[in-house]
């Protein structure tokens, strides 16, 4: 076998966490009110702010691994197992704190589908744009920019600003940029997670053709139908550390075994300074966990935590439809004035949620313990991901989907419309009859 | 040792701590393109969905000329044998190109915090990018001076060709306490409230509405750490046809001071680069 293309060694990449509920920067007036009350302390914490609960949090360690020229490697593993901080090093988007990284060849990364597009820009002036912030010569771009625009199928909308687009031709647009780089090695995070079927099966279809040129492929998904099918062998994180190393088959094996276990209780979230949320499952009126939802039924969402016994914390949840929109929040105090148990310990709730019609498609699920108002607590992003199979509104055939982009939740009506004559005169009539109204005006 | 059938070796990339440093300079060239599109995206959104545009680039600079031309006139500030709205805007032009520069550059980086968390290239281009974005908008209204000039009949003297030193001088000192300031926004969002402070206060201990010399000396001496100063007088100098004469000794200090922001810019920024994704 010929050298590998991509050797890491012995990578590790450690974060200071600060339990205070302040943004990644520090404030300067900390700095220097810390250097005034213990001048002594802060030279020897040279100049950073005094906090009494800094931890040291190693996101990676000790991973070793290579990829072989024309291989395609999956990387698997849980939410925070260092998945993300791994392909952020490979990126070059961040250092790591040892270890090495050889990397033989031209690099691309994809980490996010459009990142650097400017909504205020045209679909045009887009893919010059993105083209240059992920590394594509103009010359380049100029040369494949027919192939890019007939691959996004936006045609027609290539002279409209992107704010304009709606959210499935931003991100064809997006990926059909990313999709023309001719690197000899890509990197690509969970691209594959968002947009609709056809979209997904677009992308895996490009992926395919990439890794058959010979070019060498390394991806982190979610989707483990894709990990089997796109890649013969993969790498299991577990915090922080290559758990698996093998065939992909296996790999996607022992991750889900392992995904079981966790589920058991075993803290992989982290933590928040008073709370943590430790499991997310969707479940049935009996309390069995599913991975669809029936649309129309309540949703239920079972939440276990650990609290310290902080007065006042409530519990939110946040539903998100597959491209990451924000379509509703639930919230134990803010709607009910209900917050965390008083007494430290570890508990379980069951959110149910009245009746929602959600579109078909992907859906995830935040969770967050917060002091409503002054801080988050513990903040766990797709703490569950879960799928509408179908969805008929009305109870007719038609499948509303989100795909269609009509939304993400059908507001079906909740008595048939009723047509009213009515006469130009009436429009001034001071309490009209809505649902009427509005259908016959569209009609 | 590379026997594989390619034309070219491949290039070979290590990635480990402190390591960034040896490529920089190297992917600064690669990347060069990308300065040219990110100064192209930010000239264009700023006058999209403007009313009047580009007419923007002409009516700040040429507001505050008539500003400052009315009040000369009122305090009742001596002539200087040049047309006072040349006089001004001479100096007008190279302190909106930078306090343009500054602002834009320093607020770059959190403004596009985005890229940087999801893509590598020499942070930089984004502060470099915002520097020469602004040269744009000071070309635009450099063609109303040119307009201006024809206006008064003014033509300029031989000096005129040492006028890109100048504007050089004015980038370099706008990039590096840029470069300097978006580097410390980065860890301290208080910074943001110094830029503005800067901008302000420097108005006033710029020669705009005076010239360096009426300043009595020990203060001329002081004024020159101003770099500003230095900068002003020499694009007076460049377009008046030698009208302040040149004040080498302030000259001196002035590119000396321009010189060592730029370089702890630099080198401050160099630093923190590497956190840049892990902070912002």
């Amino acid at each position: 076998m010929s050298d590998p293309v991509i050797a890491v060694e012995g990578l590790g990449k450690r974060y200071r966490i600060r339990h205070q509920q302040e943004p990644g920067y520090v404030a300067l007036r900390d700095l220097l009110a810390s250097a005034l009350t213990s001048p002594l302390r802060w030279i020897r914490r040279n100049g950073r702010p005094a906090s009494n609960s800094t931890e040291d949090f190693w996101a990676l360690e000790d991973v070793s691994f290579t990829v072989g020229p024309g291989e395609v490697l999956a990387i698997i593993g849980r939410n925070g197992a260092g998945k993300s901080t791994l392909l952020k090093i490979l990126s070059r988007i961040t250092e790591p704190t040892e270890g090495r990284v050889t990397l033989l060849g031209r690099v691309a990364s994809l980490l996010e589908v459009g990142t650097g597009f400017h909504n205020e820009l045209t679909g045009r002036e887009n893919i010059y744009l993105n083209g240059a912030i992920l590394g594509m010569r103009r010359e380049e771009i100029r040369r494949k920019f027919d192939e890019i625009v007939a691959f996004g199928e936006v045609e027609k909308f290539l002279d409209t600003p992107v704010k304009r687009y709606s959210s499935g031709m931003y991100m064809r647009l997006a990926f059909a940029v990313a999709a023309h780089l001719e690197p000899e090695i890509l990197i690509v995070d969970e691209v594959l997670s968002v947009g609709d079927m056809e979209f997904q099966r677009k992308c895996l279809g490009k992926m395919e053709q990439v890794s058959k040129s010979g070019r060498t492929v390394l991806f982190v998904s979610h989707n483990m139908a894709a990990v089997k099918s796109l890649s013969t062998r993969a790498v299991v994180l577990e915090s922080g550390r290559v758990a698996f190393d093998g065939p992909a088959v296996l790999a996607v094996d022992r991750y889900s075994r392992y995904r079981e276990s966790a589920n058991e209780g075993v803290r992989s979230w982290g933590h928040g300074l008073h709370t943590a949320i430790l499991r997310a499952r969707l479940v049935d009126r009996s309390g069995h966990a599913v991975t669809d939802y029936t649309a129309g039924e309540p949703l239920r969402v079972e939440v276990t935590f650990e609290t310290d016994g902080t007065a006042g914390l409530s519990l939110d949840l946040f539903l998100l439809d597959g491209v990451r929109q924000k379509l509703g929040m639930a919230s134990s105090h803010h709607f009910h004035d209900v917050t965390l148990p008083k007494n430290a310990g570890l508990f379980r709730t069951v959110f149910e949620v009245q009746p929602l019609w959600l579109a078909s498609g992907r859906y995830r699920v935040d969770l967050a313990t917060a002091a409503p108002n002054v801080y988050w607590d513990h903040v766990v992003e797709d703490a569950l991901e879960f799928q509408v199979v179908a969805s008929n509104p009305g109870g007719l055939s038609y499948d509303f989907k989100q795909s269609l982009n009509f939304g993400a939740i059908a507001l079906p009506l909740v008595s048939l419309p009723r047509w009213m004559p009515a006469s130009p005169g009436d429009e001034i009539e001071p309490e009209p009859e809505y649902g009427a109204e509005a259908i016959s005006k569209r009609g | 040792m590379n026997e594989r059938a390619r034309d070219v070796r491949p290039e070979k990339l290590v990635i480990a701590a402190g390591l960034s440093a040896k490529n920089y300079w190297h992917d600064l060239w690669r990347y060069r393109e990308l300065i040219y599109f990110l100064t192209w995206r930010d000239v264009v959104v700023r006058y999209k969905q403007t009313l009047i545009g580009v007419a923007w680039a002409l009516l700040r600079p040429a507001l505050t000329m008539i500003v400052f031309v009315a009040f000369r006139g009122f305090v009742g500030i001596d002539g200087t044998g040049v047309p006072e709205p040349l006089f001004v805007f001479a100096a007008v032009l190279p302190w909106q190109l930078f306090s343009t520069a500054l602002t834009d550059s320093s607020g770059s980086l959190i403004g596009n915090a985005g890229l940087i968390s999801k893509v590598y290239f020499p942070r930089l281009i984004i502060p470099w990018s915002a520097v020469v974005s602004a040269v744009v908008d000071f070309l635009i209204a450099f063609g109303l001076l040119a307009a201006l000039m024809v206006v008064y009949g003014f033509a300029p003297g031989w000096q005129v060709i040492a006028l890109p030193v100048f504007l050089l001088l004015a980038m370099g000192l706008s990039l590096g306490m840029g470069v300097l300031l978006a580097a410390l926004n980065v860890q301290y969002r208080d910074f943001r409230y110094v830029v503005p402070f800067i901008v302000q206060f420097g108005l006033f201990v710029s020669p705009i509405a005076f010239t360096t010399a009426t300043v009595p000396e020990p203060w001329r001496t002081l004024i020159a750490l101003n770099p500003m100063v230095g900068i002003i007088d020499g694009f007076r100098w460049c377009i008046l046809r030698g009208q302040p004469t040149l004040d080498f000794g302030g000259q001196a200090v002035g590119v000396a001071v321009t010189a060592s922001l730029l370089l702890l810019g630099v080198w401050y920024f160099r630093r923190m680069e590497r956190s840049f994704a892990d902070v912002i």
